[in-house]
Order: C-alpha cells, then sequence, then structure tokens
C-alpha cells in the first residue's frame, strides 16, 4: 500500500479526509499543507516551531516523541497528552485510519 | 538620518547577500533587524542545523553560512540597525524613503528592499484571557532591566534556557519572591541551569511548580494574582506584582502589512522581472515574497537579490548604462 487515509479536523471542527501517500517521505505537517488546511509549518518541518501543534485523536502507533519535540511543545499553549507537532509524524503504512485534530493558534 | 542606496529590512542570508550583489554595482546597503543579530532564522532558531542546498556546499551549518555571508559582504561595508523593527515609511519631496523604527531611529534612501524571511520574531504570547489589559501592568514578554523587579514577587514561566536563567538571576537577591511555573517536569535548558533551578528550589529559595500552567491574571490596576492550573493539586491561586511568561519568539508580518503592498497569504506579491512590488521605489526579496512558482529556498533568494539591485540602480541612475562585470575579471573593489 502506497496510500493511507488520514482524517484532519480543522479549528472549525470540520473533518477532511485525505489520502496521503506513503512512499514520498511526507509528514503530517506537509500532508496539511499540500491539502492547503491552515498549517502554518514556520520552521520547515525542524521540530523548531510549535506552528503544526495538533492533537492524535485515534490510538496509532506513533513513534514516542523525540526531546526536540518535546522542548518544543513548552512553547507551544493549549498542549495536552495527546499533542503532537505533525512535522514529526511521518506518514507511514500503519498510520492508515490517523484521526488529527488541529491545535488552535497562538 | 541615516543615508544609504538600499535600505535592507531583514538581516537574513538574502538581505546579506544583497549587499555584496550591490557592492559590485557601487551601491551601498544597509540593514534594519528586529533582532540583536544578524541572520535571521539561521541564526534565531536553527544556527547548528545543516543546509544541503546551497550551491557547492554539500552541507553547511546555517550559523556558519552567515558567518560566510558577513564575510562576503564585508568588504562594502554595510551598516547595521539591529535590535530595532522597522515601523513606518514616507517619502521625502526628493522621492525618498524615509523609514523609521519602532526605537526612532530614521533611515534615508531611494530603494527599500523588504528581505523579511518569515516576519519579525515577537515573544509568543499565552492564550489568557485579559492578558492584553496588563501588559506592561504587571505582564512583561522580555525582562529588560532585572533591578525593575527588585524586592517584587515575581512569578516566570517556561522550561528553556531563558526561563531557567532569568528565575536563578531574580532569586538570587533581586526579587523578594520568585516561583518558576512550567507545563511539565523536566525541562530543556542547559543541565546545569535545571540543575541550578533545582537547587534553590530544595533550599525554599524559589517556588518551583511543574506540571502546572498559568490560566488567568486578575487585578485592578496592576496585575495582583494568577490563575494556576496544578495536574495533580488542581486550580490555584498565586498572589504575585509580576508575571513573565517566557515562551519563545514567533515571527509576525509585523508593521510591513499597512504599508500598501500587495499582499496574499502573509507574502508581498512581487513582479518576477525584478521583484519590485507594487509601490515603486520597494523590491521584496526571499521568503517574504510570492509569485507563481515561488519556492521558500536561500538559494532563490540569492537570485532573486541579484536581480533585484539590477533594477534598483537603474531605477536609481536612470541615465548610466549597466554592464554585467563578471567577479573573475574586475575582483571585487571593496568601499
Amino acid at each position: 500500500m502506497s496510500i493511507i487515509k488520514v482524517t484532519v479536523i480543522d479549528r472549525e471542527g470540520t473533518p477532511h479526509e485525505l489520502d496521503a501517500p506513503t512512499d514520498m517521505g511526507m509528514n503530517m505537517m506537509e500532508l496539511c499543507r499540500s491539502a492547503e488546511l491552515p498549517v502554518e509549518g514556520t520552521c520547515g518541518g525542524m521540530a523548531m516551531c510549535a506552528s503544526c501543534h495538533l492533537y492524535v485523536r485515534s490510538g496509532h502507533p506513533i513513534p514516542e516523541k523525540s526531546d526536540d519535540e518535546e522542548d518544543m511543545l513548552d512553547e507551544a499553549f493549549h498542549v495536552t497528552d495527546e499533542s503532537r507537532l505533525g512535522c514529526q509524524i511521518h506518514l507511514a503504512d500503519d498510520l492508515d485510519g490517523l484521526t488529527v485534530h488541529l491545535a488552535p493558534v497562538g | 538620518m541615516i543615508q544609504t542606496d538600499i535600505l535592507i529590512i531583514g538581516a537574513g542570508p538574502c538581505g546579506l547577500f544583497t549587499v555584496f550583489e550591490a557592492g559590485l554595482l557601487k551601491l551601498r546597503c544597509h540593514l534594519i533587524d528586529a533582532l540583536p543579530q544578524p541572520g535571521g532564522q539561521c541564526s534565531e532558531i536553527y544556527p547548528k542545523k545543516p543546509i544541503y542546498d546551497i550551491p557547492a556546499y554539500p552541507s553547511i551549518l546555517a550559523g556558519d553560512l552567515v558567518d560566510q555571508l558577513m564575510e562576503q559582504a564585508e568588504p562594502f561595508k554595510p551598516g547595521f540597525t539591529l535590535g530595532e523593527r522597522a515601523e513606518m515609511i514616507e517619502k521625502d519631496e526628493e522621492d525618498q524613503f524615509i523609514l523609521t523604527t519602532n526605537r526612532g531611529t530614521k533611515h534615508r534612501a531611494p530603494i527599500i528592499a523588504i528581505a523579511g524571511g518569515l516576519g519579525c520574531f515577537e515573544p509568543r504570547k499565552p492564550p489568557v484571557e485579559n492578558l492584553a489589559n496588563f501588559e506592561d501592568k504587571g505582564v512583561e514578554y522580555i525582562i529588560k532591566d532585572p533591578e525593575f523587579y527588585r524586592d517584587k514577587r515575581v512569578v516566570v514561566s517556561g522550561g528553556g534556557d531563558s526561563a531557567l536563567d532569568w528565575t536563578i538571576f531574580l532569586a538570587e537577591g533581586v526579587a523578594s519572591e520568585v516561583t518558576l511555573v512550567h507545563r511539565r517536569e523536566g525541562f530543556r535548558g542547559h543541565l546545569d541551569s535545571v540543575q541550578k533551578v533545582m537547587n534553590l528550589a530544595e533550599e525554599g529559595k524559589i517556588r518551583l511548580l511543574t506540571n502546572a500552567e498559568v490560566m488567568g491574571v486578575d487585578g485592578d490596576d496592576h496585575l495582583q494574582t494568577l490563575k494556576v492550573n496544578h495536574k495533580q493539586e488542581g486550580e490555584m491561586t498565586l498572589e504575585t506584582d509580576h508575571w513573565v511568561p517566557l515562551f519563545g519568539l514567533s515571527p509576525k508580518l509585523g508593521p510591513i502589512a499597512d504599508w500598501n503592498l500587495n499582499i496574499s497569504k502573509n507574502a508581498v506579491e512581487v513582479d518576477t522581472f525584478d521583484y519590485s512590488t507594487n509601490v515603486p521605489g520597494i523590491y521584496a526579496i526571499g521568503d517574504i515574497n510570492t509569485y507563481p512558482g515561488k519556492l521558500k529556498l536561500i538559494l532563490c533568494g540569492f537570485h532573486e537579490a541579484t536581480l533585484m539591485v539590477q533594477s534598483a540602480f537603474r531605477r536609481i541612475y536612470p541615465d548610466k548604462n549597466l554592464v554585467l562585470k563578471y567577479t573573475t575579471v574586475n575582483g571585487v573593489n571593496a568601499f
């Protein structure tokens, strides 16, 4: 499989079901941007801003947060146990059906 | 008043390379940047990260790239206004721009090149209701003068180096009472700073609240209390004179949004012929501009800067002919 289904719920609560390629080295931040969803991705995906902060709503096996990601979440707001940086979630086959919710900006 | 040929807003890689290309055409440049050091994002966000797509550098650290660009620009003696934000522009009777910074420094030039990257870096403000009502009335995002806090009660928020360093500094005989509030157990600052903070907490010299977040501010004319949500202990109220939330910097387009430029999606629209904006004499290059096919890459910004200065030259000297000269033939003739 090289295409999985991912649902992104935007800040207004509207779900967007996206086809996500798993063979292009993409992450969730890039997927959202390519679908023109309002994700800034200011630092380009280095876990150095928090503009792709999102909540993982489905219990998928996402690799643990790195120290960089954990550190960066310190500068984000509205952080919960489900918080991740989209740029650190790499699209892979076992994430089929993943549901995420974009975190508020600011 | 600072007078120059090209006033560059933003001292990132693109702005710095503009100095070199303009210098080859004997145009002088002055750079303005809201950050206290040149280099833009490369210095502020990722100085230790390697970049792999700078032509002829298989890999170069962002910080080193800035050093190299500074060296390359040096023969052309650029001026710098650092730590100030370009705030306002107007035209004088000789059709020159007068640019004033947020600190009132005035600059004059016939050409403005906006190389502002992501915009100005500004402190990240926590989303707390009524926060704006207490700004400069007990809530400060930057510590300018620690003496301001002498014998005061201070709450610091954040988990990075600046939060740790200021907590340590204020606890050592400056503030009467220091509390550090942090979202989780661990800190991301330098290990020795973390250890120092832990020691201060054990000795009772500071109050350390981890797994906690400030959720509310209250007071009459001045900040008096903070509402803190603690993961285990629930809601608590802290009495304090100051709250200093230190959550890093994030870029904002800032005042240039009000300069009558055509803006789309937080970027300045330009003509790819010469990267001019809709305002004659103002150009935009690098990550801050947009046009069909735009790629936000340093290497594209370098190209844009090179074409832009040609157009700037023709605008300043409409009667002079411009011939492309190769540095290999002519060398670099320093100012």
